[in-house]
């Protein structure tokens, strides 16, 4: 008999899960953004606070830039959070966006060993810097995820006008930034990453800054809510209190100081309201 | 209950698996508190006639009557089944304790706890297994474990219990030990018993009744001493233990006696055979005896022929005595015997048989298959 | 070496304290591969011990199957019940993507083929006429399945271990239906690829440290159960 005892608990408990599961769908938001944007723990500050106020549950899930935007153009997320300006601006034509709104910056650097073979240290163009790396056939690791930070990284190869596919020197991992950054230094290469997660994890890797302040190495945030004409099951109610949340002065302030005390130097530069032009330090 | 109908009543059985006929009782009777045996010398059959009587297989034609009601229709199968007990040739045994095996039955049927506790009881001490109540079926001998199967299935109270050789691969001691536990209970409780085995030793000892089958066919049943000494074929009469059967020719008769020739010699029986037939002749070894004299006793109507002791074969309990008589001709003897009369291979004896103890199976009966 | 050593000392301290976040990551863990596990056992047993027992066309066929699922990639399944339950899919209007439910489903879709398959192999090494002898007990066919399962049980609990065992250390499936969102669909295994990708490596190997402690704790359990009914 103790058997059936536990088979009812089993079911009990299944039944609990399924009602705490089903509970108020209006009342849930589904964030597509990308895992370098919630590495940088931005998100655990202000998600909470974005709940707190509105009362909505916010399901962030994080993926590659790639997969997030697909989730938009599939209705599977109500509102984005991406880093990708050409792909924004697809979306946006093709229709699945109801606005776009700028947010936020942060930047790209390109690291890598202090020996740096390539000798790319403080060249002020990251084309330049790519050109120096290939005919050195210095090793570069690239996500090669479809990520923000892969397509930045094709930008600038293109820029550069060389050569990299399918070159022994150039490796791909198919990994988040953080773990990426961990191959980099394991094989003593170069990478492209956000300034966010290389602050991050700097202290335990012995990757350096080399290249910086370009403006094409710039990292634009954009929200976006999805269209409800296509994907009637988007909550846009939801979608347009979080980007307005986004843009907030509030919130512009707290991105404005957030990673100071960590890190010792902001990850992200607040930009709501500016125009893209005006970017850059 | 109603004791003029019989227990069983099996009309027309019929087994067929993978296109062929392992099972064929145009007719079976079982009465009520008879303890019916049957001689079976190899599976073919046996184990299918059981399952068939306790409703655990679907016959593919004919019809099971108990007590006067048809299986399967005229009584539910669930019901039916929870009416009977059979036990296995391996004892199959849960993998727990001897009182939980015992009790198993009781439980399947949703008696209270208590009720249980009194029947199980009852039925461990029947069996002389109480002092093995909470142990692990695991750590059971042989002997103990068929204990406990036939406790488990007395304890379920059942009108008639089934058994497939349950002291199949034991040794002879066991054997003799359960069989006479065994034999004291059915006789006390009057339970109606099928039991099917290869050794006619148990058959004769326990049987009230006593029946022989082979490749699926029941090919005689009747009183045990019916059955023995009046075997319908020579193959019944192999299997009841006849061990020499002649071929001879009928040459004199006599009012109910005739004389048939048998290899060169005479032997006289009691029948009424035609004059010229051609017949067998079956002479159980019990009831050859050996003399070293002359003459073999008083009684002058017995069968005398000298013969010589061609080989002497140890049996266990009895020595068995193949002699030559110019036909070959088969008795049993003590070893108190042999070593009194100091008998050995080659040793000439006179055997001696009465006429009433040859039985005849005339021709149209002799080979081994049908029986009608 | 020592980055390991640094990842048990992490994994000490985190349980010491009670970090509350760790503790709701490891709860949500048991809750969702238990109840995963739970269900894998109720069919399971049930679909296994009953095609053990029974003859039908196409037998053969099923029992393939079953045996092909207990290696069916965990991934997979993931990928399939995601794009089952997405909003615009053909369950969507459940709504249950992102969360613990959905890991409880694809979880138990990984387990059952596993439990299926052991209790078949088990049920069926039983001996033939064991049946027989249950029904000639005068057992209906449910008490007969429930006798021959408990004749089993040793094997059973085996298959337990083994159903468990394959739920609480998916990844795949758990991400993917699951979300990994912080504080409500987050387990031991997707928090420890999380901080793997970050390049948290301490953390990441305390979570597998506490992973690995649940995993045996249970199994310990486990194994107390089927090796005690096995001195019986």
């Amino acid at each position: 008999m103790r058997q059936w005892a536990l088979i009812l608990w089993g079911v009990a408990l299944c039944l609990i899960l399924v009602a705490e599961s089903s509970a108020a769908k209006g009342k849930t938001l589904i964030l597509a953004t990308t895992t370098s944007t919630q590495d940088t723990g931005l998100l655990d500050v202000l998600i909470p606070i974005f709940e707190k106020k509105t009362g909505y549950f916010v399901k962030t899930i994080a993926v590659g830039s790639g997969q997030a935007m697909t989730m938009g153009q599939k209705g599977e997320a109500d509102v984005l959070l991406v880093h990708s300006p050409g792909a924004e601006k697809k979306f946006m034509e093709d229709g699945f966006g109801v606005t776009r709104r700028l947010v936020m910056h942060n930047d790209f650097v390109l690291v890598g060993t202090a020996e740096d073979p390539a000798k790319i240290k403080g060249l002020k163009s990251a084309a330049g810097a790519f050109k120096k790396m290939a005919s050195a056939q210095a090793l570069f690791i690239s996500r090669g995820d479809n990520s923000g930070t892969h397509a930045k990284e094709k930008d600038v190869w293109k820029v550069a006008g060389v050569k990299y596919e399918g070159e022994k020197w150039y490796q791909q991992t198919g990994l988040g930034m953080g773990q990426t950054l961990n191959v980099a230094a394991e094989k003593k290469a170069y990478t492209l990453t956000d300034r966010g997660t290389y602050l991050a994890v700097a202290k335990t890797l012995k990757l350096d800054i080399l290249v910086e302040g370009d403006a094409v190495l710039l990292n634009i945030y954009h929200v976006m809510e999805v269209n409800p004409q296509k994907w009637p099951k988007v909550n846009i109610a939801a979608a347009k209190a979080f980007a307005d949340f986004m843009v907030s002065k509030e919130t512009q302030e707290i991105i404005k100081t957030y990673g100071v005390d960590k890190y010792g130097s902001p990850l992200f530069f607040p930009d709501a309201g500016e125009k893209l032009e005006d970017l850059g330090k | 209950m109603n004791t003029s109908l019989p227990v069983f009543d099996v009309r027309s059985l019929q087994v067929v698996r993978g296109g062929s006929l392992i099972l064929d009782v145009p007719s079976l009777v079982v009465a009520e508190g008879e303890i019916l045996v049957l001689i079976v010398p190899n599976g073919a059959g046996k184990s299918t006639l059981l399952q068939t009587l306790s409703a655990l297989v679907k016959p593919s034609r004919g019809e099971v009557f108990f007590r006067g009601k048809k299986i399967g229709e005229e009584i539910p199968l669930l019901q039916y089944r929870r009416r009977l007990a059979m036990v296995l040739q391996e004892p199959l045994l849960f993998d727990t304790t001897v009182y939980n095996n015992v009790a198993s039955g009781l439980k399947i049927r949703g008696m209270k706890r208590n009720e249980i506790e009194q029947i199980a009881a009852k039925a461990l001490e029947r069996f002389g297994i109480a002092h093995l109540r909470d142990r692990s079926t695991r750590t059971l001998s042989g002997g103990e474990a068929r204990r406990v199967s036939i406790a488990r299935a007395f304890a379920t109270n059942p009108e008639v219990l089934l058994l497939d050789e349950p002291f199949s691969a034991l040794d002879p001691i066991m054997r003799e030990t359960l069989l006479e536990d065994l034999e004291k209970v059915l006789r006390e409780t009057r339970m109606t018993t099928i039991f099917v085995t290869h050794d006619r030793m148990e058959a004769i000892r326990i049987a009230t009744r006593l029946g022989v089958m082979n490749a699926g066919e029941i090919l005689q049943t009747g009183s045990p001493d019916e059955v023995m000494n009046h075997p319908v074929n020579e193959f019944v009469a192999s299997l009841v233990g006849v061990e020499t059967i002649l071929k001879g020719k009928v040459t004199r008769k006599n009012n109910q006696t005739f004389v048939a020739e048998v290899s060169g010699q005479e032997i006289g029986a009691i029948g009424d055979p035609d004059l010229g037939e051609r017949i067998s002749l079956c002479i159980r070894p019990e009831n050859v005896s050996l003399s070293t004299t002359d003459s073999c006793g008083p009684r002058p109507e017995v069968n005398a022929f000298p013969a010589t002791v061609e080989k002497i074969m140890a049996m266990g309990f009895y020595q068995k005595l193949h002699l030559n008589c110019s036909f070959p001709l088969v008795a049993f003897a003590t070893s108190r015997t042999l070593s009194d009369f100091l008998l050995r291979e080659g040793d000439h004896v006179l055997a001696c048989f009465e006429a009433k103890d040859v039985h005849v199976i005339r021709d149209a009966a002799c080979d081994t298959s049908r029986l009608r | 070496m020592d980055i390991i050593l640094e990842g048990i000392k992490k994994a000490f301290w985190l349980l010491v304290s009670f970090d509350p976040e760790v503790l709701g990551i490891t709860l949500l863990s048991i809750k969702v591969s238990g109840s995963a596990t739970l269900i894998s056992l109720v069919i399971g047993i049930t679909v296994g011990a009953s095609v053990a027992l029974t003859r039908f066309p196409g037998r053969r066929i099923v029992v393939s199957l079953i045996n092909t699922g207990m290696a069916l990639p965990p991934v997979v399944v993931g990928l399939f019940v995601t794009i089952s339950l997405w909003r615009n899919g053909p369950l969507g209007f459940m709504g249950i993507l992102y969360t613990p439910l959905a890991m409880i489903i694809a979880q138990a879709v990984i387990a059952t083929p596993i439990v299926t398959g052991i209790t078949l192999a088990a049920v069926q090494q039983l001996p033939a006429k064991l049946r027989l002898q249950i029904l000639a007990l005068g057992a209906t066919r449910l008490q007969m399945l429930w006798i021959l399962i408990k004749e089993a049980k040793l094997s059973l609990l085996a298959a337990v271990m083994a159903g468990f065992g394959g739920v609480i250390s998916e990844v795949g499936a758990s991400i993917m239906v699951g979300g990994n969102i912080k504080g409500y669909s987050r387990v031991l295994t997707t928090a420890t690829v999380m901080e793997t990708g970050r390049g948290n490596f301490d953390v990441a190997i305390a979570l597998s440290v506490i992973l690995l402690l649940l995993a045996y704790l249970i199994n310990l359990a486990l194994t107390q159960i089927q090796q005690r009914e096995r001195r019986r």
